[in-house]
């Protein structure tokens, strides 16, 4: 069975190649099957592979599929492999489940786009590059799946390509990911020219035996590089900046590659090198602030959108800043099992998301929506679970289970701290506020807009699949309070370090009494956002605009303006400099050598001109010149 | 005598094309498609052939430092020429020529298909000079008497001259009288780096010869070496180009019909990159190595600046030539780094922006050829117009911004990673290059085909003949970005001979390079041999070279 292991990224690939082959000949119907098949199938293949996996680990508990060198040059020879182990097994589970769930809801959600197949084509592409990026065995095949996600993300973004604005969106996610990418290739240059391999596991196991001993300057420096790929992909500060305008996507589009998968890949690549920040603790450190920083920054921003996407977008930048918080502080399952939570609860919420701005005409205002609990009965329901997971709410939200194991792991981490802890706190609180605030808005009070369509079964089963995670997903890995049922855990520990919890704070956060003040500060939060919006909306949007807040509201609008400053700082004086040298500044100095053949040439011409006089007095001069030179000297 | 037959056969083919084509047009475009398709079938077959002895040697001991006596080359004709000056019709072909006669032929091919419609006037005369432009390509490759390489490197600029000056676009005279006289000034300054090698060689041994393979491991002063040194580099870094030297290039390829432009991008500026790899650097190893830093220098702003300017430009066909200028920044720097890795990177990274660069051109001149304009300013939307030209763009462009899953990926990474070990900040650069390589790509992207569609144009979606020659090269980039082992392995045995032939010298530093250490272990003896071979050639640059 394992040995089918490189069926499951195939699958989607063919199912690409396919469309783009035949995709017209097909129509929708024969469209929708190929691509929502082959994800389908490549699920179950994900599902009947990692079931015999976990039925009987193999030696190692890890499988490696080497399917065949990539190329081989001078004793560097990637291989075109993949390796299967359990952080693996749940991103994949993940990426083939959640994506063919979405894909089904596309089939109805794109039914009356033009570009039908070409979203097929683009999301099955996706589907593989994300497969691979797990899956590979080396840095430069996951890089491979790397930057083949970040082009579907481009196109999918990019995807109603008529309006200037989208494609613009799309440009700007592919760019600034690229800068983050280039600090990640930079990591991988250094990291072959000290080990001689970009094979994760040969490549770990060589930094672990030689540390810490000559090469830590090097493990830093690695860390750090990988950390710029890292924060670029998962929109992390300061390269954040590109995620809420990727909301130009699809509504599936956001669900799966801007909230599922995608943007964790830097939580990914981050717990597969756990080793490297390991050994550089300063590179962890700089991953715990990088995380607590954007938590708290995405946050603020969240609580004050207008645009329904954009709002669970910075919701979504916040939420992966937990996932790095945890694993700054040594927290790597922790942080895979937010990441799995995440992918169920934020894609439920975006597909809702989707299915209400499609039944008011691709209405994005929230303050423009409002009564939808009676018209939209499925969608609210399915919303309200996914919010209350965001939010944390306890026991019944998988959401709880893994952001409160988050908040317990930075304050009992040994590499954890009070700062960490209260800044967790504080974002829980700010969760709970602006994800009962979209839920509030959306499905409570007047109705304002006429509801124009409804869901029907392919948007809704997603819906309450979806839901029905987002209940069950968090009973993997129950605390120690609640019975300690953990398998999740157990999985994890076959290829993560576990989290180093020590000492009297780690007794604490692991107690009933921390999990009782997560549990306190979630429900003020979601409290508070009740009293807000629902019997005060009035007050708080006029205290929203008073002049002595607003600049504060813009400033968290606008992202605390990343924008405003790349803007200035990097974007308009590149253009400038184009537009300036757009002649080719270099040509000048031909051209000038050209032209001072050309001026010398008219100069002498000009002077033969048959006048006698003028030669006699040149004549004249000259002789004049050379004795006074002779005399004088 | 095969090798001699792929200089023959496009160059009688030539005047049967300008005869066929009094007939009729469609005879010439005949000739010319056979005359391509024939040596390129040749020289696919002798690559097949060549497979196991290409990469069976690569595991026995190695080609020796010279390459000819070990039998790393296929040595085919050595008839004297003007005996009395030494010059020789010298040909030779080891697995880099094998690669850039592929090209050669390939893309010969491809602009004889591309100019199928476009080219109505004079047709005969065109498919001439095109097939001439392809023999004196084959020749230059072929070439191992220096006086013979410096013929052919002549006998082509000057049907290319009248391609672009006769068939081109609006500034045509300008644009062919700058590319001619960068292209020949620089070749003189090589002219004159030859004869005067050649009358040192002479002095010191009594031979006066032309002959490549006598004339490695002339003894000479460093500084001379230097100044030698830089009549090739000269010449080559106006072919490649490098920057500063580049500015006929965007000239030259917006003003040259799209057959020009492909032969242009995709094998004559490949030359430059060529002669350093088999000329400049064997011949002066130490003054390379000293040149080092200078060049890595040049290649950097070639890769950013070349970019920037691609940005920034509205003319679509401009913009792709700009793109040349930033991809040839990475082969420079790759030639300049001299490993394995770099090397290998810089062979592939041939080929594969001749093939990413030439569909550019091609779709560009389609684009033309139907729109009558290449300024993007009045584009935009054109996918809907036409959604598989759409497409074909994005890949090329995805190609262009070195996307992982093509081969321009693999050939800039090993580049990088190569060049890496010798200067971090070369490396550094490149990468940050990559970067200004997708802001232009996907801006082009944008102006041209997606946004909204504002001009109400409409026209015909690619031709059958387009649809076969894009598909190809797609095919062909997929491949060489999964598995571009067979072009490895046969260049291998040159960048091997290449290592061995300047190992010990300051351009191969011991123990910098992980790659070429552990590749030397495996074939003890033959270092030794490269560097008993040089050992006269280093023992000047011990002198100090500047």
């Amino acid at each position: 069975m394992l040995s089918l292991l490189w069926l499951i990224p195939a699958l989607p690939a063919a199912g690409s190649v396919l469309l783009v082959l035949f995709g017209r000949r097909l129509g929708r119907g024969g469209t929708a099957w190929v691509g929502t098949g082959s994800v389908s199938l490549s699920a179950v293949l994900a599902l009947l592979v990692c079931g015999s996996f976990l039925a009987a680990p193999p030696a190692g508990d890890a499988y490696r599929q080497v399917l065949w060198t990539w190329f081989d040059v001078g004793g560097f020879a990637p291989a075109i492999g993949l390796h299967l182990d359990a952080v693996s097994i749940v991103w994949v589970l993940v990426i083939t489940v959640v994506g063919f769930l979405i894909h089904l809801y596309s089939v109805e959600h794109m039914e009356r786009d033009d570009g039908f197949t070409r979203f097929f084509i683009y999301m099955d592409l996706f589907v593989f590059s994300m497969l691979v990026l797990v899956l590979a065995d080396n840095l430069l095949l996951l890089y491979l799946g790397w930057e083949g996600v970040g082009l579907c993300s481009y196109l999918l973004i990019a995807f109603w390509q008529e309006d200037a604005q989208n494609v613009y969106s799309g440009r700007k996610a592919f760019i600034v990911t690229r800068v983050g990418d280039t600090a990640l290739i930079a990591g991988l240059f250094l990291l072959f020219t000290h080990y001689h391999t970009l094979e994760i596991g040969q490549l770990m196991h060589l930094v672990a035996s030689r540390s810490p001993a000559p090469d830590s300057g090097v493990v830093l420096a690695a860390g750090l590089l990988l950390l710029g790929g890292a924060v670029g992909k998962s929109a992390q500060a300061p390269l954040q900046t590109w995620l809420p305008d990727a909301m130009a996507g699809p509504s599936p589009v956001s669900a799966l590659i801007h909230a599922a998968t995608m943007v964790t890949a830097g939580v990914y690549l981050i717990a597969r090198t756990n080793v490297l920040y390991t050994l550089a603790p300063d590179a962890r450190l700089a991953v715990a602030i990088v995380g607590t920083v954007t938590l708290l920054l995405a946050g603020f921003s969240a609580l004050v959108q207008r645009d329904l996407k954009r709002a669970l977008a910075y919701s979504t930048i916040s939420q992966i800043g937990y996932m790095f918080l945890a694993l700054g502080v040594s927290g790597w399952e922790a942080a895979v099992f937010h990441f799995m939570t995440h992918a169920f609860f934020k894609a439920l919420l975006f597909l809702a998301a989707g299915v209400v701005i499609v039944a008011l005409a691709d209405e994005h205002d929230i303050f423009r929506m409002g009564g939808l609990r009676r018209e939209l009965p499925a969608v609210f329901a399915t919303f309200t679970v996914g919010a209350a997971a965001l939010a944390a709410l306890p026991l019944v939200t998988d959401g709880f289970y893994s952001k409160d194991l988050i908040i317990a792991t930075s304050l009992g981490s040994v590499d954890g701290g009070a700062w960490f802890y209260v800044a967790s706190l504080i974002g829980a609180f700010v969760t709970g506020l602006y994800s009962f605030r979209l839920v509030w808005l959306v499905f409570f009070g007047a109705r304002r807009t006429e509801v124009s369509r409804r869901p029907r079964w392919r948007q809704l089963v997603p819906l309450y699949a979806l839901a029905a995670l987002s209940v069950t997903g968090g009973f993997v890995w129950m605390p120690a309070w609640l019975g300690g049922f953990e398998p999740l855990r157990k999985l994890l520990d076959t290829a993560l370090p576990p989290a180093p919890m020590e000492g009297a704070a780690a007794h604490f956060a692991e107690s009933v009494g921390a999990a009782l003040i997560t549990i306190l500060v979630v429900a003020a939060g979601v409290g508070l956002s009740y009293v807000l919006w629902m019997p005060r909306r009035e007050r708080t949007q006029a205290f929203a605009a008073a002049p002595s807040v607003q600049p504060l509201v813009a400033l968290w609008l606008g992202g605390w303006g990343f924008d405003w400053f790349y803007e200035r700082v990097f974007v308009r004086p590149v253009k400038r400099f184009a537009h300036w040298a757009r002649h080719d500044l270099v040509d000048h100095v031909v051209g000038g050598i050209a032209w001072l053949n050309l001026a010398g040439w008219r100069g002498l011409s000009a002077g033969q001109n048959g006048r006698l006089r003028g030669y006699l007095a040149v004549t004249g001069l000259g002789v004049v010149l050379v004795l006074a030179v002779v005399v004088l000297r | 005598m095969i090798l001699l037959w792929y200089v023959l056969i496009p160059t009688v083919a030539a005047p049967l094309a300008w005869l066929a084509g009094r007939r009729s047009p469609a005879a010439a475009r005949w000739v010319a498609l056979a005359g391509t398709a024939a040596p390129l079938a040749l020289v696919a077959a002798q690559w097949i052939a060549a497979t196991d002895r290409l990469s069976a040697a690569f595991t026995a001991a190695g080609p020796g430092a010279a390459g000819l006596a070990a039998g790393s080359w296929v040595v085919d004709l050595r008839a004297p020429w003007i005996d009395s000056l030494g010059i020789s019709f010298f040909v030779a072909a080891d697995g880099l020529t094998l690669i850039m006669l592929l090209l050669t032929f390939g893309l010969g091919l491809l602009s004889v298909l591309c100019s199928w419609r476009g080219i109505t006037t004079r047709v005969g005369a065109f498919h001439f000079m095109l097939l001439w432009t392809v023999a004196g390509l084959a020749g230059v490759f072929l070439a191992l008497d220096l006086f013979l390489f410096y013929f052919f490197f002549e006998m082509m600029l000057i049907p290319m001259y009248f391609l672009i000056a006769v068939w081109g676009h609006e500034r045509r005279v300008y644009s062919a009288v700058k590319f001619f006289i960068f292209t020949q000034v620089s070749g003189l300054l090589m002219l004159v780096a030859i004869v005067a090698l050649v009358l040192i060689h002479g002095r010191a041994t009594g031979v006066y010869t032309f002959d490549f393979t006598q004339l490695l491991g002339t003894p000479l002063p460093a500084g001379t070496a230097f100044v030698l040194m830089l009549g090739f580099f000269a010449a080559f870094a106006v072919k490649l180009p490098a920057w500063p030297l580049h500015t006929w290039l965007p000239d030259a390829h917006t003003d040259a019909p799209t057959a020009g432009s492909v032969l242009l991008a995709g094998v004559l500026i490949k030359i430059g990159a060529y002669g350093m790899l088999r000329f400049m650097a064997p011949l002066f190893p130490d003054a390379v190595a000293a040149f080092r830093t200078w060049a890595l220098a040049l290649g950097a702003i070639g890769i950013i600046y070349g970019a920037v300017l691609a940005y920034a430009q509205s003319d679509m066909k401009r913009l792709v030539a700009y793109t040349s200028v930033s991809h040839m920044g990475f082969v420079l720097i790759g030639v300049f780094a001299w490993n394995e890795l770099a090397l290998q990177g810089v062979v592939l990274q041939l080929v594969c922006h001749a093939l990413s660069t030439g569909a550019l051109f091609i779709l560009v001149g389609g684009l033309q050829d139907r729109i009558h304009t290449r300024d993007m300013a009045r584009m935009g939307g054109l996918w809907r117009v036409a959604p598989r030209m759409g497409g074909t763009a994005m890949f090329f462009a995805m190609a262009a911004l070195g996307l992982p899953g093509l081969g321009n990926f693999v050939a800039e990474f090993l580049i990088l990673v190569g060049v890496w070990q010798v200067s971090r900040w070369a490396a550094v650069l490149g990468a940050v290059g990559l970067v200004f390589a997708t802001v232009y790509a996907l801006w082009m992207m944008q102006r041209a085909f997606q946004g909204e569609e504002t001009h109400r144009l409409s026209f015909p979606d690619l031709t059958r003949i387009e649809v076969g020659m894009f598909a190809s090269m797609i095919v062909a980039l997929v491949l060489l970005g999964f598995w571009p082992q067979p072009l490895i392995v046969t260049a291998r045995q040159t960048v091997d001979g290449l290592q061995r032939m300047t190992a010990g010298t300051a351009l191969v530093a011991p123990g910098a390079d992980a790659s070429t250490s552990t590749d030397g272990a495996s074939g003890g003896p033959a270092v030794t041999d490269g560097a008993a071979d040089t050992g006269s050639a280093p023992a000047t640059g011990d002198g100090g070279a500047p």
